[in-house]
């Protein structure tokens, strides 16, 4: 059986700033697994442009930015192995991949960095009556057609969900050709980014109808058309307030699930509301020498701050590795205080941090679970708080973060959780 | 001229056909649809009953308890997935344990074998999230649980191997009775046939009453239902159902033959024979019903919702047997539940009755068995690298979700009565199946079905035309 | 004087600006919270602009379409001038991130560049 220092699960965005990241820090034997044919993942197929802004200081395209790092993986000289599916980690960390050349094959890595990224929800998840016809497409799928296969998935459109793909897809379909009907959001806010409803739906005069879900698919063989109702504060469709908008096809942008199938085979404990792993300060997993990072952890908004995020668990790996080689027996964690979400925060990761283990500093990515206009974020060690943050705007759609110096963490010996809570005014 | 002529390519139609197959006769299936397994026998809950509900006496009765029987051999010859998982009738409060009773002596009169009433405990011993109010149980030990599609295009695919013509895209609009057999008008022409069998679900009443003055009425009952992930498989072991009521056995939860768990039917009369579409209503139905029988139900596990309509036959029977007025016209109508249970006897009766009437001579070279799709995840490590050396696309997972290969999806569309469309490939490898309900590999299935069909992108549908799932190519309109 | 409202995009509190457009030119915003959208506006009122990123099709690789974009933004109103000049266009692999395949699309004078290596 082979054997390597860290396997990387995925060579999309995530997986390929570990690689880099844990190259850096001198590990030589690194493999990429990638289930598609080409490095880059999901970024392939996002052309549209907005990726960069904080990593490289520019504006550059999904297949621009992924470039750059690929790039890099070539110039480090990074063993990857494209078309391979991961089949099963255990977890002893032995890896089992299946390609055409190498049929299925086991790796035993020292380390594993998960880096699977996520899938789209699809319509059974929202239990949307009606008929299943063809033209009802995940607006993911539809963007693959469109920016990979260059083919049309439909001409008029309905688009339901307002994140930032389902925004994304309405003006790739536009500038295709195809007539974007209506966006519908269950939502009384949109989940996407304000730049993307303006130059996606109103640079096209595509009206965003807020607090509105489909309520009836029409069509057997193909979509004939959609019925649109208004909804209450709890999300039912108010009777008497039902549209229906002719078209052949409806995008689904409703939400993202990270892709943890293997995590979960493997025994790592996945935290409820990200339904990714739970991890601490190193995104370790609650599997030893197993790392996560990217959307597999928990649905970014900006790749950027999923390279951020991958570089660490790269850097957290190969520490791991040099610890290892250095004394040969798997380090112990030392004593761990959890993270939890207070009002107002629907998750935070890490959940959980080794103060000792901290390097300069500790980021903590969370989400809120509304709107709020002019908050503060605050943060608790156990009942006192040490931080308090104004922010004029927070959404749901927005990932938030606070960061804690080691020395905030070193100076708290006796300290037994630490709360992010959101305050008004 | 054809001696058989069989309308309906489900389950009923298929069974009949192969039972058909075993004997010198010229014999088509007439599938309106571009597969098999497009009606009824492709939405139903997969169960092969034991055999209690039916009145004793009644053919429902009868054909349950033989189909079940006949199933173990069935399955094996096929090469179909089932399992006898067992299934368990709850009875919620002391005042229905007359009538969980009733059951049982139904069952036994039946001749269902191994059935046993069992207490409060012993129901959550074995079921430990049957509902807390569970009171006592009919238990059936020889209940079990099929892939529908597989066991139908099992039956279709071994058939045809024996000599059943297929002609799919055929819709039968009338059936005439004349001096030699019959005259059907279909959409590709005219068919004639000494023999015709009413297979046609939903439409069977149709037919019927084109050639007799007996006329039958069959309504389109409609069931929805909830999938639930794999993670959700384990919910419960056996299929649970309650006590049964005016429409049938009420909504179960069981496990699927290929582990998803699955939640449904509720039951609704409907006008339309098409209307194959769920509703808001139906769905929370289905949800507060099952939450009677069964606790803690994984709904955040749900992957798809989907809905299928039952034959229902206004005398709550299985009408099968030549029509009094209209010789050489043999009936399969109104198999509603437990039809998939019963479909091995429908096929055996419906054909010993033509055999009766045809006196047709054996076929010496008849072919029982019928491999199914290979499976590698059923291979060893060995034999799996072994089979990618040789056949490359076996290394290529298409569908992540259910792990299919290229190798699987390339078989279905090159085997006998092979997959034309997406939903072809689907129900044949379960690619597109899964928790991600096709998002990945719709795009890479499109893909093989154009090149394997040699057909352009274009072309590719759902599930047949009408269903393209691409309407064209970039910037083509403007 | 003419009224428009905007919806600044500067950060997630995305503002409604109210912009007074005077007869003499004169831009007034109202309604931003920060200087950020005050220059949002008075952008969008002058000379509103955009990249556009969208595919043209490619022969002799794999790929069936090749992402583009144009390299600088384009004024609002050529943006489907500009899609519908890239209907005719074919490129041929390889290409590389970069190359230039249109100059000055749609008499923009801006040129069109792939934004991805797509070799043979």
């Amino acid at each position: 059986m082979r054997a390597c220092d860290i396997v990387i699960i995925g060579g999309g965005p995530a997986g390929l700033a570990a690689a880099v990241s844990a190259r850096k820090q001198g590990i030589e034997d690194i493999l990429i697994l990638e289930r598609d044919r080409e490095l880059g993942g999901i970024l392939n197929q996002c052309i549209h442009n907005g990726f960069g802004l904080h990593t490289f200081q520019e504006e550059l395209t999904g297949p621009e930015y992924a470039a750059r790092f690929i790039r890099q993986v070539d110039e480090l000289h990074i063993e990857y192995k494209l078309n391979t599916m991961v089949m099963d980690i255990s977890p002893e960390r032995e890896v089992t991949a299946m390609n055409r050349e190498d049929g299925i094959f086991t790796v035993k890595a020292n380390s594993v960095v998960l880096a699977m990224g996520c899938r789209e929800r699809p319509r059974g998840a929202l239990n949307i009556p009606g008929y299943r016809p063809a033209g009802i497409y995940s607006a993911g799928t539809a963007q693959r057609l469109v920016n990979i296969e260059g083919c049309l998935p439909g001409r008029e459109v309905v688009i339901l969900g307002s994140g930032d793909i389902g925004l994304i897809m309405a003006r790739r379909m536009t500038l295709e050709g195809a007539k974007v009907k209506v966006v519908s959001e269950l939502m009384p806010y949109s989940g996407g980014l304000k730049r993307n409803i303006v130059q996606c739906l109103q640079d096209y005069d595509i009206p965003l109808k807020l607090s509105c879900t489909v309520v009836d698919i029409r069509g057997k063989e193909r979509v004939e058309g959609v019925v649109l109702a208004q909804v209450d504060e709890k999300g039912k469709p108010v009777p008497g307030t039902e549209k229906e908008y002719r078209c052949d096809t409806l995008l689904l942008s409703v939400g993202l699930i990270p892709e943890n199938e293997l995590s979960r085979e493997m025994g790592a404990a996945i935290h409820e509301v990200t339904c990714g792993p739970k991890v601490d300060e190193s995104l370790e997993t609650s599997v030893e020498g197993v790392f996560a990072c990217g959307n597999v952890l928990h649905v970014h908004d900006l790749v950027d701050f999923v390279s951020e995020e991958a570089a660490a668990a790269g850097r957290h790996a190969a520490e791991y590795i040099h610890r290892l080689k250095r004394t040969k027996e798997r380090p112990a964690r030392g004593k761990t205080v959890p993270i939890e979400a207070g009002s107002g925060v629907r998750y935070t990761v890490p959940c959980s941090v080794c103060p000792a283990r901290v390097e300069d500093k500790l980021i903590i990515r969370f989400r809120v679970d509304q709107v709020y206009t002019d908050c503060y974020v605050s943060v608790y060690f156990d009942d006192e708080r040490i931080l308090q943050k104004r922010r004029l705007a927070a959404a749901p759609g927005e990932m938030e973060e606070v960061r804690l110096t080691r020395k905030q963490l070193r100076e708290a010996p006796g300290l037994g959780r630490i709360t992010i809570k959101i305050e008004e005014r | 001229m054809y001696d058989v002529a069989i309308i309906g390519g489900g389950v009923t139609g298929a069974a009949t056909a192969r039972e058909l197959s075993r004997y010198q006769l010229k014999v088509c299936v007439l599938e309106k649809e571009e597969d098999v397994c497009c009606g009824t026998s492709k939405a139903n809950s997969g169960i092969i009953h034991a055999g209690y509900d039916a009145r004793p006496g009644t053919l429902m009765a009868r054909l349950n308890v033989r189909g079940n029987e006949m199933m173990e051999k069935l399955a094996e010859e096929l090469d179909v997935p089932w399992k006898k998982n067992g299934s368990l009738v709850l009875c919620l409060s002391e005042e229905g344990f007359s009538k969980l009773q009733e059951l049982y002596d139904q069952g036994a009169a039946n001749g269902v074998r191994g059935l046993k009433i069992l207490d409060r405990d012993e129901v959550l011993r074995m079921e430990p999230n049957a509902s807390d109010r569970v009171y006592a149980a009919l238990y059936a030990p020889s209940a079990g649980i099929v892939c529908p599609f597989q066991l139908n295009i099992a039956l279709a695919e071994n058939a045809y191997v024996n000599g059943v013509e297929f002609r799919f895209c055929t819709e039968v609009f009338t059936v005439k009775k004349d001096s030699e057999g019959f005259l059907l008008k279909t959409s590709k022409g005219d068919v004639r046939t000494r023999c015709v069998v009413n297979a046609a679900g939903v439409y069977a009443d149709r037919f019927h009453n084109m050639v007799s003055e007996d006329k039958i009425h069959i309504t389109a009952r409609r069931g929805e239902y909830f999938l639930l992930d794999k993670s959700a498989g384990q919910h419960v072991e056996r299929t649970i159902f309650t006590l049964p009521g005016a429409y049938g056995k009420g909504v179960l939860v069981a496990p699927t033959i290929h582990g998803n768990l699955l939640i449904g039917p509720n039951a609704e009369d409907i006008g339309d024979k098409e209307g194959t579409c769920t509703t808001g209503e139906g769905l929370s139905e289905v949800l507060t019903k099952a939450g009677r029988s069964v606790k803690n139900l994984p709904v955040r596990q749900v992957i798809t919702s989907f809905a299928g309509l039952r034959p229902h036959e206004d005398g709550h029977e299985f009408i099968i047997g030549e029509v009094r007025d209209a010789e050489g016209f043999i009936d399969c109508a109104g198999i509603e539940s437990p039809g998939l249970a019963s479909c091995p006897a429908v096929g055996e009766m419906a054909a010993g009755i033509l055999r009766e009437k045809l006196k047709p001579e054996e076929k010496k070279q008849f072919t029982a068995k019928r491999r199914g799709i290979l499976n590698p995840s059923m291979l060893s490590m060995d034999e799996r690298n072994q089979l990618i050396r040789k056949q490359p696309a076996y290394g290529n997972i298409v569908c992540r979700c259910e792990m299919v290969t290229e190798g699987e999806v390339l078989d279905a569309i090159r085997r006998p009565l092979g997959a034309r469309s997406l939903d072809g490939v689907k129900r044949r490898t379960r690619a597109g199946m899964g928790r991600c309900q096709s998002g990945f590999c719709s795009p890479k299935v499109m893909e093989i079905l154009s090149r394997e069909l040699k057909i352009p992108a274009a072309m590719v549908t759902k599930a047949g035309k009408g269903s393209e799932l691409i309407v064209g190519i970039n910037k083509d309109m403007l | 004087m003419e009224k428009r409202e905007l919806t600044c995009i500067g950060c997630p509190m995305g503002c409604t600006l109210e912009v007074r457009i005077e007869e003499d030119g004169g831009i007034e915003v109202a309604g931003n919270t920060c200087g950020r959208g005050d220059s949002y506006a008075r952008k969008e009122i002058l000379s509103p602009a955009r990249i556009v990123t969208t595919t043209v099709r490619i022969d002799g690789a794999a790929e069936k379409v090749l992402s583009v974009k144009t390299q600088k933004e384009i004024p609002k109103d050529k943006i489907f001038a500009c899609s519908a000049a890239l209907k005719k266009v074919q490129v041929k692999a390889p290409v590389y991130a970069g190359d230039v395949l249109v100059e000055n699309i749609a008499d923009t004078g801006v040129d069109i560049i792939a934004t991805k290596t797509v070799l043979e």
